[in-house]
């Protein structure tokens, strides 16, 4: 297309509305009305074409109303998704299926078969995300690449019309000494922060124009934060692992690819004392304990250069206390306190005469490793025949059987073997319950205490997108700021020669350039600039 | 410590008190010489920053006395909030210099403070997810935003007692009565707890609660509303009127709903007693104060309001609450309810920002809008720590 010439000289491009230079109205829309200062009338793809496929999309795109219908849709959106817990927050146990009726009944039911139970990562709201971005990036482009030209190419003397079709604008007198006039005036606007140009009798006075920027910046910074929060499907950039460690124990740590090691020390658990004063009143309303800190002690070990299949060799990185809101730190990943479990973890028993309850001789079971036999001494022996970690009974076999691996209801057969009683008698022991098979023995295994182990979970994480994603939220607040807390004004001053015209324009805070400049035009015994939108508003 | 701190509290609150009457007689005053007078408004002014410094005093000495900042639970937040909504109207008072500001502001900030004390107001121990440096920066820069922008509603709200033709009844009419009916039944809500209070009225129930134990259930308001197959306990007293519905399963669901028949009850007597005295929609009885008023100085200030507080918000609620949820969640973002009402109110003031900035929604569309983000603040402080169950819940 053809670019258009305007009666000052400058090539403007196609579809301008007020010239980039001398801000003569190019195509105007009525005489009377006030120019349209909105992206200085510069020639924006989205309002100029409109033809074939490409155009209309990238027109649907760059339009405000269709990005605050994505913004309002979005909102809506998120917000029934709040309505019922995600599946995430749910209990990892309970199939979602059943579990959204049984709890919120029909609603319930309607919430999960719509998919609302996963909606954030659902399809269709990762598709609304994205079309934000591509409404804030083309909106950014369709407007920010005209604007700037123009503002770059903006001239002191501006066309009458351009003047007196502003929203503040007022005619003053001619002064008498025009140069004096011309000196005080701009001092004036100095005095006020402009940064100011004079050509001949023209003055434009102008500050503030990098706050137009600002959407373009913080649209940017927001860009940037979506992609980041995207790149966490690129392999290698994200890991976020689970891992459980007794105390005392030493494993590989998760994602490390056996890299790292990490041994658990110690497991510290600690709730409010309730004769602390300051808290003693809250702590005696709520009853129950409230936790204080949750804390595993653990040292991080590095794997040296290992031959395939040997034992690693480690050496010590750290010692360091990992607890809640301090996670360990090193080489990108991060350790952090998510749970803990008390496992019961050595059981300690007493051969008894039945009778007496006199003791023959004392064993304890460690219960994730248990020995077959234990010899007492003067001939007293244990053997372990049955042992049933997470107890419970059978009823089609009928037989003593075990849920899982892990020690929560521990349960043991017994033979007991002393001088007395060589060929052995037989005894069942769990939590609470002592049988006696035959019902004669002279012997029993009484309980006789138990020691427990802390197991730590912990969270490993590494993600390499939180630089990006945080170099996103930095530049979206300085464009936000840049954009919001200060405002881009534009004073023009022309003497005629018959009186002087005076117009202003902000791009917004019109309250605040109006305070500026009366108190300019005061000074310089001037006309007040009218606001004349309001002006024709009253008529 | 704390016992000074809970003095500071009350005197703000009474300082406050007082500000909003001067800024009242402000509006309604004028001077001998017919010009309208300031004298009144610059001494709500010189109060309403008094009672700041006063709150503040609360803010610090409870701060030493808890070892903690004090804005870990629903009491503390809510006063701090309150705060920052004085806070956020002593920097647009210094801007503007409207006294009718002061008349909405200071009572809706007073109502919020009231509102808080209604909590628990014991010093509590933090939780470990709690114990962080980002606690008071995160808490602390979430509530000035939210306080800035809840200006805005306040100058919506002048804007729209101001302009809204009341000469007969309209949508308009009934909503902005609706608007002031929720006020009063916060207003009812205070007055009915601190009745009841003083009475100290009891009636407790044996109820199976959200986790399916047996339990005792202690209303202090009389049971409207009672819990689902609840046994009442307490001879001779109130009530219940019928069941709180068996789907309610937030903690102590029932009590809360009672609570909440109680505010809207006691809301719609304050309401129809207003109403029936001044014989007027109290929209209408209103709008006389609001006659020298330069309204597009008001909707200026709303939308200025909300160009201050909007960065502030999303640094604090946002951004802030990013980097703390990533040390002690070990996620940025994990689209809890409190998390997605603090995007839910970021993407509302930015829609509110691009119809202002980009398609000129000036007047009054931007004042209900203005309303509307404040109810969306509130609804993020209330209904999602108390109703909505999830990792804010801290009360």
């Amino acid at each position: 297309m053809d670019k258009v010439k305007c009666d000052c000289g400058h090539l403007n491009p196609y579809g301008t509305i007020i010239c980039e230079a001398c801000g003569k109205p190019i195509q105007e829309e009525s005489p009377e009305k006030l120019l349209n200062m909105r992206y200085e009338g510069t020639a924006r793809r989205s309002q100029t074409y409109n033809t074939n496929v490409v155009d209309k999309i990238w027109n649907f795109f760059s339009s405000v109303k269709v990005g605050v219908w994505l913004i309002v849709i979005t909102l809506i959106a998120s917000a029934i998704g709040t309505i019922f817990p995600q599946q995430m927050y749910i209990p990892p146990t309970a199939n979602p299926a059943a579990y959204y009726e049984k709890e919120y009944g029909m609603l319930g039911e309607i919430y999960y078969i719509l998919g609302f139970h996963n909606l954030y990562s659902s399809w269709w709201f990762v598709l609304l995300l994205g079309l934000i971005g591509v409404s804030i990036t083309v909106a950014s482009i369709d407007r920010g690449v005209p604007l700037f030209r123009s503002l770059r190419n903006q001239r002191v003397a501006k066309h009458d019309n351009f003047l007196k079709k502003q929203r503040m604008f007022a005619v003053s007198k001619r002064p008498e000494d025009e140069e004096q006039f011309m000196e005080e005036i701009l001092f004036r606007l100095k005095e006020k922060r402009y940064r100011v140009r004079r050509e001949d009798n023209s003055i434009l006075a102008e500050k503030g124009r990098f706050s137009r920027w600002g959407p373009y910046v913080n649209h940017v910074g927001l860009i940037i934060f979506l992609l980041g929060s995207m790149l966490r499907i690129v392999p290698g950039l994200y890991l976020d692992e689970d891992m459980w460690i007794r105390e005392g124990e030493t494993k590989a740590i998760k994602g490390t690819d056996q890299e790292y090691y990490l041994k658990h020390d110690k497991f510290t658990f600690e709730v409010y004392d309730k004769k602390e004063e300051r808290f003693s009143e809250a702590l005696n309303r709520v009853q129950q304990p409230v936790p204080k800190n949750y804390q595993s002690d653990v040292t991080l070990y590095k794997a040296d250069e290992k031959l395939p299949g040997a034992k690693p060799d480690l050496s010590e990185v750290k010692d360091y206390s990992i607890q809640v809101n301090k996670p360990l730190e090193f080489d990108g990943y991060s350790l952090y306190q998510v749970d803990y479990r008390q496992e019961m973890r050595y059981m300690h028993f007493e051969l008894q005469n039945a009778e007496t309850e006199e003791a023959v001789g004392s064993f304890s079971v460690d219960l994730l490793n248990p020995k077959d036999d234990f010899d007492l001494g003067d001939g007293n022996r244990v053997e372990l025949e049955g042992y049933y970690p997470d107890f419970y009974f059978d009823k089609e076999t009928k037989k003593p059987a075990t849920k899982t691996n892990i020690p929560n209801n521990p349960a043991f057969i017994f033979k007991m073997f002393t001088p007395e009683t060589p060929e052995g008698e037989v005894a069942f022991i769990g939590i609470r319950q002592n049988l006696d098979p035959s019902g004669d023995n002279q012997y029993k295994v009484a309980f006789n205490g138990i020691d427990t182990e802390f197991i730590t979970g912990l969270t490993v994480k590494k993600d390499y997108t939180l630089p990006i994603i945080l170099i996103g939220g930095i530049i979206f607040m300085i464009g936000v700021v840049q954009g919001l807390y200060w405002n881009h004004r534009r004073v023009w001053v022309k003497v005629k020669e018959e009186d002087v015209w005076m117009a202003a324009h902000t791009n917004k805070n019109w309250h605040g350039i109006r305070r500026e400049l009366d108190d300019i035009t005061v000074k310089l015994n001037m006309k007040q600039l009218v606001d004349q939108q309001e002006e024709s508003k009253k008529a | 410590m704390a016992q000074l701190s809970s003095s500071l509290l009350y005197i703000a609150f009474f300082i406050y008190f007082t500000a909003t009457i001067l800024f009242v007689v402000s509006l309604t005053v004028k001077e001998k010489d017919g010009t309208k007078s300031n004298k009144w408004g610059k001494w709500g002014y010189i109060l309403s920053i008094i009672g700041f410094i006063c709150q503040l005093g609360y803010f610090i000495t409870r701060w030493i006395a808890a070892g903690h900042a004090p804005v870990s639970n629903l009491f503390e937040f809510t006063t701090f909030f309150g705060m920052m909504m004085v806070f956020g109207f002593i920097i647009i008072y210094a801007i503007y210099r409207l006294n009718v500001l002061g008349v909405f502001a200071m009572p809706v900030a007073l109502l919020v403070i009231a509102y808080a004390s209604m909590f628990p107001r014991e010093i509590e121990p933090l939780i470990p997810a709690l114990q962080s440096n980002w606690l008071k920066i995160h808490v602390t820069t979430a509530a000035l935003g939210e306080g800035i922008l809840a200006i805005s509603f306040v100058a919506g709200l002048i804007y729209l007692v101001a302009t809204i033709d009341q000469s007969k009844g309209s949508k308009k009419t009934g909503w902005l009565e609706f608007v002031l009916y929720t006020l009063l039944s916060t207003l009812g809500f205070i007055l009915v707890s601190i009745g009841f209070g003083t009475a100290n009225y009891q009636a407790s129930f044996e109820w199976v609660n959200e986790s399916g134990n047996q339990a005792e259930l202690v209303y202090h308001m009389p049971a409207i509303a009672g819990p689902h197959d609840g046994v009442q306990l307490t001879e001779g007293t109130f009530g219940p009127l019928f069941e709180a519905p068996a789907w309610m399963e937030g903690v102590d669901a029932p009590k809360k709903l009672n609570t909440f028949i109680w505010a809207l009850f006691s809301g719609l007597i304050l309401y129809l007693l207003l109403r029936l005295s001044l014989r007027k929609r109290l929209g209408a009885a209103l709008k006389p104060l609001m006659k020298n008023i330069n309204t597009q100085l008001v909707d200026e200030i709303s939308y200025r309001s909300i160009a201050i507080g909007f960065p502030v918000f999303t640094l604090g609620a946002l951004i802030f609450a990013m980097i703390w949820a990533q040390a002690a969640w070990t996620r940025f973002w994990g689209w809890d309810p409190k998390e997605v009402w603090a995007l839910i109110t970021f993407l509302f003031y930015a829609a509110y920002l691009h119809l202002r900035l980009a398609r000129d929604w000036h007047g009054e569309k931007s004042a209900w809008l203005c309303v509307l983000g404040f109810v969306i603040i509130m609804f993020n402080l209330i209904a999602v720590n108390i109703v909505i169950v999830g990792l804010h819940s801290y009360a």
